[in-house]
């Protein structure tokens, strides 16, 4: 097999014996972890040997409620997952629906709805950002970071009514129109962003402290990254091409100008340029978009009971972590039979182990912070 | 690749290969004892190329398992999905996470889910459920929840 070291079972306290190997915990309470994911780190000195996730702390059985939910009420629960990418789960799954019942969706809402991903993947690449130079102990980006997202955060307010859980993506389009002042303080926000985006460079990335830390830290391969089921910022950041928006492109991104944001090192210092990257391609596309939204009907006319007719249907998206897959069986009833959701989160947190082994222990929130782990994405 | 040369490739590997055309993919059924030796080729084929698992999961059809495997290759871009049906009074499949290594913690989630047991698994024990739930297996047809959140 393909360990390195022998699985440790036993928890073990202290210093265990001659060896002089030991565990720690990591969490589930800990500010690193972003959420409740509890690590158990088995140690030689300052060497990690062994990192062992344990999961299920934020479990809530979303495969097994939706089991008996409707095709139009399952939708809210997947905005509980990946809260950070709340639109971009629910149009996963507003996407795997229409494919059941073959549903062409108007041009105004395939519009909105990759203007709402975008701006959530801009959203959620801020958070991580300021709470990766949190983990690293700069303190002042938080806030430079949450400046930005605030804004973004209001303007989703205004139209979906909510900031976190949005709900708005809906079988046949989106809940309801854009409110009449969303464009304009979407150009607000960009000419915001354009005058803030340098600080995060002066601030973060050009820091010479910052860098030490994250460059040749948790290096991975690209055959690995592809071999563990990385995807997202993590296996770009190996040059590992896996945009699901260019490679299987879904409503009008085949149209649309941007760039894959591939970067060769492999190590935490790519993961971090690729993000920060990826934000610039973000906005690039809503300035495409904003200016340009189609007159007509937000959502396409559907029957009040969704019915999907039998079979199995998989739709895939890119979400700020990576690529999600729903996977639908049906039986031909109002809910599904059996429902997966491929979350990046998941795969990504498995390589954790691979990369972490044999650096130092105080490395290991740089590579952690550099996965972006969501955990109730990972929980489910 | 074509669907048509996808299934000429793999019924040179595997001849007596099962394929459903019904879906967005090709499916293709792999009896159990047959299906990691064939992995393995899946893989290794310089036409197929399979070196991403994108979705690995099982489905309860009451009377039996079914295992999914949902793979993808990043050279060539084609998807395929392959399917092994278990029997569901002792659902038993050779492990396939020393192939595409994002398996191991599929297949622990399946095994503590469904009660899988995977074969040569080099870790194979709980991973979300909290220890004691041996025996119990949430995503079964049969498993009722004494506190079921949706019928409240």
């Amino acid at each position: 097999m393909y360990r390195q070291t022998e699985i440790v079972q036993e928890k073990s306290p202290g210093i265990v014996g001659e060896s002089g190997e030991f565990t720690i915990n990591v969490g589930p309470q800990h500010p690193a972890t972003h959420g409740v994911l509890h690590l158990v780190i088995t140690l030689s000195g300052e060497t990690i040997l062994k990192v062992e996730p344990h999961l299920g702390y934020i479990h809530r059985s979303i495969e097994k409620m939706c089991e008996s939910l409707t095709y139009r009420q399952f939708i809210y629960v997947t905005s509980r997952m990946d809260y950070l990418s709340a639109h971009i789960n629910n149009h996963a799954c507003a996407l795997a629906v229409e494919k059941g019942l073959q549903l062409e969706i108007p041009p105004r809402a395939q519009v909105i709805r990759v203007l709402m991903d975008e701006l959530t993947r801009v959203a959620s690449h801020e958070l991580w950002w300021g709470a990766m130079a949190m983990d690293l102990g700069a303190f002042t980006p938080f806030f430079h970071a949450f400046r930005e997202r605030e804004s973004i955060n209001d303007i989703m307010e205004e139209t979906c009514g909510a900031r976190l859980t949005m709900n708005y993506m809906v079988p046949g389009g989106v809940m309801q129109d854009i409110h009449p002042n969303f464009q304009r303080r979407v150009k607000e926000f960009l000419k915001l962003y354009k005058q803030k985006i340098h600080e995060y460079d002066e601030l973060v990335t050009g820091n010479i402290i910052f860098q030490n830390r994250m460059k040749n830290i948790g290096i991975l391969s690209p055959e690995d990254a592809v071999s563990y089921g990385c995807t997202g910022p993590t296996a770009r950041g190996s040059a590992v091409s896996c945009d699901i928006r260019k490679i299987y492109p879904y409503e009008i991104y085949d149209k649309l100008e941007f760039d894959e944001v591939l970067e060769e090192g492999g190590d935490s210092f790519a993961r971090y340029m690729v993000r920060i990257r990826e934000m610039q391609q973000s906005i690039r596309i809503i300035e495409q978009l904003i200016d340009n939204i189609p007159e007509g009907e937000f959502q396409a006319k559907t029957k009040a009971v969704l019915k999907l007719p039998k079979g199995e249907f998989y739709t895939r998206v890119e979400t700020a972590r990576g690529e999600l897959g729903v996977y639908i069986v049906s039986e031909g009833g109002t809910t599904p039979y059996r429902i997966k959701f491929r979350s990046p989160g998941f795969s990504n947190l498995s390589v954790l182990d691979h990369i972490a082994r044999g650096s130092k222990i105080g490395d290991l929130v740089a590579m952690m912070g550099t996965l972006d782990l969501v955990i109730p994405d990972i929980d489910r | 690749m074509s669907k048509e040369l996808l299934k000429l490739r793999i019924t040179e590997l595997f001849p007596e290969a099962a394929f459903d055309e019904s879906g967005e993919w090709l499916n293709t059924e792999v009896p159990a004892e047959k299906w990691p030796a064939l992995a393995e080729q899946l893989k290794a084929d310089s036409h197929l190329a399979l070196d991403y698992l994108f979705c690995l999961t099982c489905i309860d059809w009451k009377t039996h398992f079914t295992m999914v495997y949902h793979l993808s290759s990043t050279k060539f871009r084609h998807n395929l999905v392959f399917k092994v049906k278990l029997n569901r009074e002792k659902p038993e499949v050779g492990t396939v996470c020393h192939i595409w290594r994002t398996a191991e913690f599929h297949e622990r989630e399946v095994y503590e889910m469904f009660g899988v047991n995977f074969l040569h698994h080099p870790d194979l024990r709980l991973l979300i459920l909290p220890d004691g739930w041996e025996g119990k297996n949430p995503l079964r047809k049969d498993f009722e929840d004494p506190v079921n959140m949706i019928r409240l």
